[in-house]
């Protein structure tokens, strides 16, 4: 919890990476080059359309927030982007995705190669009931990592990536699962990074936590920018606002999804070219 | 006095537990103490390993035992590595027509009266497939009557575990086969070993499918092929055919209790060895 508090009180001296304008003018993110290509995407449940038409290019190094009511379809976009929705009973995908130039909905595709590039982060965190360590070292000696220097210096860059080093340094044996929250939402995130993936898909990430682990969470996305190609589902509009280059809006029609809206995080939120995005945006952030 | 109504129902709840708990505990201990009232006197050391004599009526019970351990055996030879197959197949591959009927089929076979299982253990391991009154009969015939209880406890414990570590073993690029190595057959331990000492209780209980299958026979078996006297066949034996063997068969009762119950404890020792100590809970 003392940590905690000293991390909220460090990103609250540090505001001014959290402002639009450094953002927009950020200069290395944002280099307009498409990392996920999605075109005419439609996703459905036991035959039941949830998602139809959705077609977005996502910029490589930059931070998108897929942002809309609850129920539009959001976690079930980012679950086809590591084609998660292989596991989940009768769902069903349709249209075409590339990343990094590699066809995503093709069947032969080898889907563990896909999901070790494509990170993903839950809405709920969920470590292993494993050590602290073991739950990063495990998925790095499924991937073929054997030796034990290589590993351990692994895990130690990966927790120090998530700020979580100084804390667990002690008690890399102790169970993951006696960790708090915010802790268990940064070792989930250090366990994704540790296999070097290129882009983190964030299923609301904090709503689970508390504001001032929320806090700590955010901050550490923001260092994941240019990095990593980062998709984040977030109901925290000011959240989006301060962490995304990036918006896309998406709205439910007729109990389907849709993209309504896709742009520049500024100009989504400042200057809406759709009603329902200017409704969405001021009726809950105002 | 007690104005509140909740207060006396409260009141009469409490005193209705207390006493099913207190009845299920009496009984138990009853049996307990009048096995060991009857049987600690017939029991020593040389009796566990000597041969039975008179039919039973004197000496002990060292071949019995003997057969008892080793049916055993052969039952959860078989049953482990089908049933956690099967749980598996059933938990995490399918989840069609095929798996409908797998589960219906094991429900109604854990409530077949194990006298079919013994007249068909009989028909297809001792006739059919002329392994005859065996061992090896006895014990594949308790193996067909373990699994059902064995498969349906650990897929239950398999399907309880949460979905967010299947999903999140998937997202790291993990294979089926790992997440279920290292995340869920461990979390699922308490059930699968709940399931094993279930079956194991129901193979040491058994009687009716042993007297078709791993047979009477009380001498030391040689080999898995002989026949073999169970420990459950020997007290049915004693204390419905044999005149005056009923001191024996306390005797032998009080041995087959300690020995569910030392069983019991090493099952869930290596279950908790080779599973649960390979997860770290808080
Ligand atoms: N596993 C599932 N089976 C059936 N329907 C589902 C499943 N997951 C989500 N849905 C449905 O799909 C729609 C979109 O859900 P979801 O992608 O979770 O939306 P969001 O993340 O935006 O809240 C919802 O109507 C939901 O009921
Ligand atoms: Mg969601």
């Amino acid at each position: 919890m003392m940590h905690d508090t000293k991390k909220l009180l460090s990103c609250a001296v540090l505001p001014t990476s959290y402002t639009l304008s450094d953002i927009e003018q950020g200069a290395a993110c944002c280099v307009p080059i498409p990392h996920i290509q999605v075109e005419n995407l439609s996703v459905s449940y036991h035959g039941k359309s949830v998602l139809e038409g959705v077609s977005l290019d996502i910029n490589k190094g930059c931070i998108t927030a897929l942002i809309g009511p609850s129920g539009c379809g959001k976690t079930s976009f980012l679950s086809t982007l590591n084609r998660l929705t292989d596991l989940i009973p009768g769902c069903h995908m349709q249209g075409r995705i590339h990343i990094d130039g590699a066809d995503v909905t093709d069947p032969r595709l080898d889907v563990l190669a896909l999901r070790r590039k494509v990170g993903m982060i839950f809405q709920k965190p969920n470590p292993f009931p494993l050590s602290i360590r073991r739950n990063i070292e495990m998925p790095l000696r499924e991937h073929g990592l054997s030796q034990r220097s290589a590993i351990d210096e692994r895990v130690e860059r990966a927790l120090r990536d998530v700020g979580l080093w100084e804390e667990v340094r002690d008690r890399l044996d102790a169970p993951a699962l006696a960790l708090s929250g915010g802790q268990q939402q940064r070792l989930c995130i250090a366990r994704a990074l540790a296999l070097e993936p290129s882009i983190l898909l964030m299923d609301e990430p904090c709503s689970a936590l508390d504001p001032i682990a929320s806090a700590v969470v955010e901050e550490l996305i923001q260092r994941l920018r240019n990095r990593y190609t980062v998709v984040i589902v977030t109901h925290n509009l000011a959240q989006a606002r301060r962490v995304a280059n990036y918006a896309a809006f998406f709205w439910m029609t007729e109990h389907v999804g849709k993209l309504i809206e896709f742009g520049r995080c500024q100009s989504l939120f400042d200057s809406p070219s759709h009603d329902l995005t200017a409704a969405y945006v001021t009726g809950i952030s105002g | 006095m007690l104005k509140n109504p909740y207060r006396l129902s409260d009141l009469l709840m409490t005193i209705t537990v207390w006493f099913s708990a207190a009845l299920v505990v009496g009984a138990f201990f009853w049996l307990l103490s009048d096995l060991a009232l009857h049987g600690i006197a017939k029991l020593n050391w040389s009796c566990l390993v000597s041969a039975p004599e008179n039919a039973g009526r004197d000496g002990g019970i060292g071949p019995i035992l003997v057969s008892t351990l080793l049916i055993l055996g052969v039952a959860l030879l078989m049953t482990i590595p089908l049933g956690l197959g099967t749980a598996v197949y059933l938990s995490e591959y399918s989840s069609g027509a095929l798996a409908r009927s797998i589960r219906m089929s094991l429900d109604v076979l854990a409530g077949v009266p194990s006298i079919v299982f013994g007249l068909f253990g009989n028909a297809l391991f001792c006739i059919w497939l002329g392994l005859g009154f065996s061992i090896l009969s006895g014990g594949l015939t308790l193996a067909c009557m373990m699994l059902p209880i064995f498969i349906r406890s650990t897929e239950a414990g398999l399907t309880a575990v949460a979905t967010e570590w299947r999903h999140g073993a998937a997202a790291l690029g993990l294979t089926q086969a790992a997440a279920l190595w290292h995340v869920l057959l461990p979390a699922a331990a308490p059930a699968i070993t709940a399931g094993l000492m279930l079956s194991i209780g129901r193979a040491l209980a058994e009687t009716a499918a042993l007297i078709f299958t791993s047979g009477y026979v009380d001498r030391m078996p040689d080999s898995l092929s002989d026949s073999g006297r169970a420990l459950s066949v020997h007290i049915y034996d004693l204390s419905m055919n044999v005149t005056g063997g009923d001191q024996s068969a306390y005797g032998a009762a009080l041995v087959l209790i300690v020995l569910l119950v030392v069983i019991n404890n090493v099952a869930a020792s290596l279950a908790d060895r080779f599973l649960s100590q390979r997860i770290t809970t808080s």
